[in-house]
């Protein structure tokens, strides 16, 4: 993975005492909260309900054993014992004191991390395919790119005030997994008929309160030019994106109000003006970022395994683990396997103090030392030998992470909403722990197949909702919490923004509601393996909204 | 019915105005003001502490008085008052039991 060279190593440490000066003048007095407000949140401090909230960048969501374990000393030593990961591949430290915050960026700053533009009107943390490096689909690694970006990103002067916060995706791999249509910018990784590697580029994709799917404004853009035409969005974005209002302010609104051909126009003039001067990407600048992202030395062996068959026969939680946690590697023999944080009925993204330990050891003992966050908040251990699979299970089970059940019913993406969150409007977690228990039976869950559900506490979108199959958005209805559904989003290639199927629901009838839904699919769909999504795209909304409201709705 | 709450500056915990003006941690010890003027009082108080660096975000929530307890109105500021109803074992719901 990367390693911090002089440069960086050094601007971490400079801002860490940046910002440990800029505390000591809060606390004295000489900062007013106003004055001082910008600056933790270019830290990554929030003020949340109950107490401050720090967030750490886990740049494209990959990091090691080391670094995990520092996660865990801080959730242990500063916190409350544990930390949550976000659906930007970040954690969350949700009861840090203001005083111990310059020493918690101290002891991350050990291990190359930090919380720098995890929040604030700049580019965030550019986020990836979180099986990147190990796919069997994929075209390359879209990591070294990421770290590129991240680079040229990293407290760029021009860019460090935009009109609001700016999010890049990138994926490496015709199947999206990173969500890359529905950010700022998104990067498809492709190759040209020469075989060169390029990207085909999205603009404009966003959630929160006016969902799109971004528009592609590059077929194919060649590798050199990453960086000049990213500059030159970001520049045409800077210049005509609106600062009169905050919510018209991200670029999805721009590309909306000034016509798709026209900022076309206004990003290929600016590329134009600089496509050739100090952001041309030097081709061996890319193969020495890349060789940090080398792959482990992998043999290629059997391509199933005889100890794996033997377990699944004997023991149906393995057996559905394997079933739905693993994803094919690129190297016969290997996989990439999936630590579901969505335990039945608990809370989607916690991860413990304890937890984050063991993820460490398996990942040293079984994964390489390399470990992945995905935006759908789960953990990845990406190059685990097939062979491995049941003793790294049985770690799993007495470490509570062992759930055979990503991609499926109770892998639910949720915010964490109104019990933490000071812009909730509703709570998040505690619907997705009633749905996840409603539902838990390995059974049903098997039964039910794909399906992703999303739940955001308000508008602002971060649990994704839009793009569920089932989206839940929580709102406030006459002081009362109120869930409005969608169906029929999707994050993948074929991205959609799901559609409001009817009146909401209150707290106590919700999930009800998601049970005649998926009913309603199970009675209606082709075969097993119809997913709901297929379902719905064939038959539509009617069938779906007469369950819910009856046939004169 | 109103209380006056904010969040306290070292630590991000939850505090409302109490007796003497000084910033209690528990809303059953806050202080009920009643009337456009005596809340606009006691905001003015809180202004004051947040410019002496004491507290963070001053506002006014409506409460009602359950059984003589001050309850809020507001389930944001119940889940203030009371930490996150998926962690009963955090926040001040979890110190009320041992205190």
């Amino acid at each position: 993975m990367y390693r911090y060279d002089e440069f960086d190593a050094s601007f971490v440490t400079q801002r860490t005492e940046q910002f440990k000066d800029q505390v000591r003048r809060r606390l004295a007095g000489e900062l007013s909260e106003d004055e001082f407000k910008p600056l933790r949140l270019m830290n990554g401090l929030y003020l949340q309900l109950h107490a401050y909230m720090l967030r750490v960048a886990i740049p494209y969501g990959t990091l090691n054993g080391r670094q995990m374990r520092k996660l865990a000393h801080i959730a242990r030593t500063y916190d409350k014992g544990y930390g949550h990961f976000t659906t930007r591949q970040n954690i969350q430290f949700n009861w840090p004191k203001l005083e111990d915050t310059p020493k918690i960026l101290e002891e991350l700053a050990e291990v190359e991390m930090h919380a720098i533009q995890t929040s604030g009107n700049c580019i965030r943390n550019v986020t990836a395919d979180h099986f990147a490096g190990a796919a069997a689909d994929e075209i390359a690694d879209p990591r070294p790119y990421a770290e590129i970006l991240r680079q040229w990103s990293s407290l760029h002067p021009e860019f460090s005030f935009l009109p609001r916060k700016f999010k890049i995706a990138i994926t490496g791999a015709p199947h999206d997994r990173a969500a890359v249509q529905v950010h700022d910018i998104g990067l498809q990784l492709t190759r040209n008929e020469a075989g060169e590697i390029g990207f085909e580029v999205f603009v404009g994709g966003g959630l929160g309160r006016t969902p799109m799917i971004g528009r592609k404004v590059r077929e194919f853009l060649p590798e050199e030019d990453l960086l000049a035409y990213s500059e030159a969005i970001l520049r045409v974005y800077n210049r005509y994106g609106r600062r009169d209002n905050k919510y018209k302010a991200r670029i999805k609104i721009l590309v909306h109000e000034t016509g798709l051909e026209d900022l076309k126009a206004d990003i290929e003039a600016e590329f134009e003006k600089i496509r050739f001067g100090v952001l041309l990407l030097p081709e061996e600048e890319v193969r020495r970022i890349e060789a940090y992202f080398a792959p482990p030395p992998l043999e290629v062996r059997a391509e199933t395994s005889a100890a794996v068959d033997a377990r699944r026969k004997s023991d149906a939680a393995f057996a559905q683990f394997v079933a739905h946690n693993l994803n094919p590697h690129r190297v016969p023999g290997y996989t990439s396997v999936t630590l579901s944080m969505k335990p039945i009925g608990g809370i989607p993204g916690d991860a413990s103090d304890a937890q984050m330990d063991v993820i460490a050891d398996l990942a040293e003992q079984f994964g390489h030392d390399e470990i992945r966050i995905s935006h759908e908040q789960n953990v990845i251990l990406p190059h685990v030998k097939l062979d491995d699979l049941p003793a790294l299970f049985d770690r799993l089970v007495a470490a509570g992470i062992a759930e055979g059940n990503a991609g499926l019913i109770t892998d639910i993406i949720a915010c964490p909403g109104m019990d933490y969150c000071a812009l909730a409007t509703a709570r998040s977690i505690p619907v997705a722990q009633r749905i996840s228990e409603r539902f838990g039976t390995p059974e049903r869950q098997a039964e039910i197949g794909e399906l992703k559900i999303k739940i955001s506490g308000c508008i602002n979108a971060c649990g994704h909702h839009h793009v569920g199959h089932i989206g839940i958005l929580g709102l406030e209805k006459k002081g009362e919490e109120f869930y409005q559904v969608t169906l029929g989003g999707s994050a993948n290639e074929n991205a959609s923004i799901g559609e409001i199927i009817g009146r909401g629901f209150s707290s106590e009838e919700v999930v009800d509601a998601i049970e005649k839904l998926v009913d309603t699919y199970l009675g209606l769909r082709q075969t097993n393996e119809e997913t709901f999504l297929e379902a719905y795209r064939r038959v539509g909304e009617a069938p779906f909204k007469e369950a819910l409201y009856g046939v004169d709705a | 019915m109103k209380v006056i709450t904010a969040n306290r500056l070292l630590d991000g915990d939850v505090v409302w105005l109490g007796a003497g003006n000084a910033w209690v941690e528990r809303i059953t010890m806050a202080e009920v003001f009643e009337g456009k003027d005596a809340v606009a009082g006691a905001l003015a108080t809180g202004a004051a502490a947040e410019k002496n660096q004491e507290v963070v975000g001053v506002y006014d929530t409506d409460v009602t008085l359950e059984n003589g307890v001050i309850t809020p109105k507001r389930l944001r500021e119940k889940i203030r008052a009371a930490g996150p109803t998926t962690h009963p074992n955090l926040g001040k719901q979890a110190q009320a039991v041992s205190a």
